[in-house]
């Protein structure tokens, strides 16, 4: 049955995010929050998630482009981010943030610069691997709504 | 309306500048069955709770007020963030304790960083509880027995009308000190 097929899918999708290292056990916590009233929360959480963080990735880059080089806001900007990549269960961003701050603590600019490259992939991998389990997730949903509806029929009938 | 006894929802101001903590801190407290009002600063905090405009020195208010007349806001806790632009966590806390009206609303801090000193410092001050971010349920169960024990004080019936939450502010405050204008906010 299809349905099973994409449950698996889901099922896998999800199980590899976390084996893999992307998300941490703050990821469930927000799974936790999500009920008949809330039955998006998690998805709501990380599109306002990729919304706002996209202007932390903008400020930074602009503060790397200053001279001279502002360490301190640097590591003010990246503390934000890290916060809110944290409070979304990012375990794999939240590692590659902590690097940067630690560069930024000890001057070391090129630290800074070559560090700065993996968050951003980071960032827009984990996007990208979070867009694809939402996907799955609602072709799930959608067909468990249609197959309640069939099933439904059948049975008043 | 009159006549109907109403169970009355315990009230929680929620401070924080980062809208994704907000929203997750918000959920939290709702699945307790909290009403809340979150704001984005100190400022805003100190704004709603009536600290802004006078020095909190005289009890008789004032009939032309340009801020909520603050007897009219009710609030049972409040939750802060520690780091934010502007007024930090624990100035709001040190403020609401100095206030003759708000001191005994019980406060609770969150921060990210593990910082022992900051923390006994908060507690110090007089703060509740000190979570470590990113909050949990079981942090938010933790708030319970500090309204609970609070709650004999001032539970008389309220006009609907009285309690107007705000809005909830999605911008981030405009007058970070930190950032150059050419930033965004």
């Amino acid at each position: 049955m299809e349905g099973h097929q994409l449950q698996h899918q889901a099922a896998c999708m999800r199980k590899a995010l976390f084996d893999q290292g992307y998300l941490d056990d703050q990821f469930l916590q927000l799974e936790d929050l999500e009920d008949e009233a809330n039955p998006n929360f998690v998805e709501e959480v990380v599109k306002l998630y990729y919304s706002d963080s996209a202007r932390f990735i903008r400020n930074i880059e602009l503060t790397l482009d200053k001279n001279p080089f502002d360490f301190e806001k640097l590591d003010d900007i990246m503390h934000q981010f890290k916060g809110s990549s944290s409070s979304i269960g990012a375990k794999k961003l939240k590692t590659e943030c902590t690097q940067f701050q630690e560069y930024c603590k000890i001057g070391n600019f090129e630290g800074c610069m070559r560090t700065f490259q993996e968050v951003k992939q980071e960032h827009a991998v984990l996007k990208k691997k979070l867009e694809s389990y939402f996907q799955v997730f609602l072709l799930v949903h959608v067909y468990n709504c249609v197959y309640v509806c069939v099933d439904v029929h059948f049975v008043t009938n | 309306m009159s006549g109907i006894v109403t169970e009355t929802q315990f009230h929680v101001l929620a401070v924080d500048d980062s809208i994704i903590d907000r929203k997750l801190i918000e959920r939290l407290l709702k699945t307790s069955s909290y009403q809340v009002t979150a704001v984005d600063s100190g400022v805003k905090a100190l704004e709603y709770l009536g600290l802004l405009d006078d020095e909190d020195t005289s009890t008789d208010s004032t009939p032309v007020s340009t801020t909520k007349n603050h007897h009219e806001v009710e609030v049972n806790l409040i939750i802060t963030d520690y780091c934010m632009p502007g007024i930090t966590g624990y100035d709001l806390l040190r403020k609401i304790k100095e206030s003759t009206l708000l001191k005994d609303i019980p406060v609770v801090i969150m921060s990210s960083e593990n910082v022992p000193s900051r923390i006994n410092s908060c507690l110090e001050q007089g703060a509740e509880e000190f979570f470590l971010k990113p909050v949990r349920q079981s942090d938010v169960n933790k708030l319970r027995p500090h309204l609970m024990r609070k709650s004999g004080k001032r539970k008389e019936d309220h006009q609907p009308n009285k309690r107007k939450p705000m809005e909830e502010c999605m911008s981030p405050d405009r007058t970070r000190a930190r950032y150059n204008d050419d930033l965004e906010l």
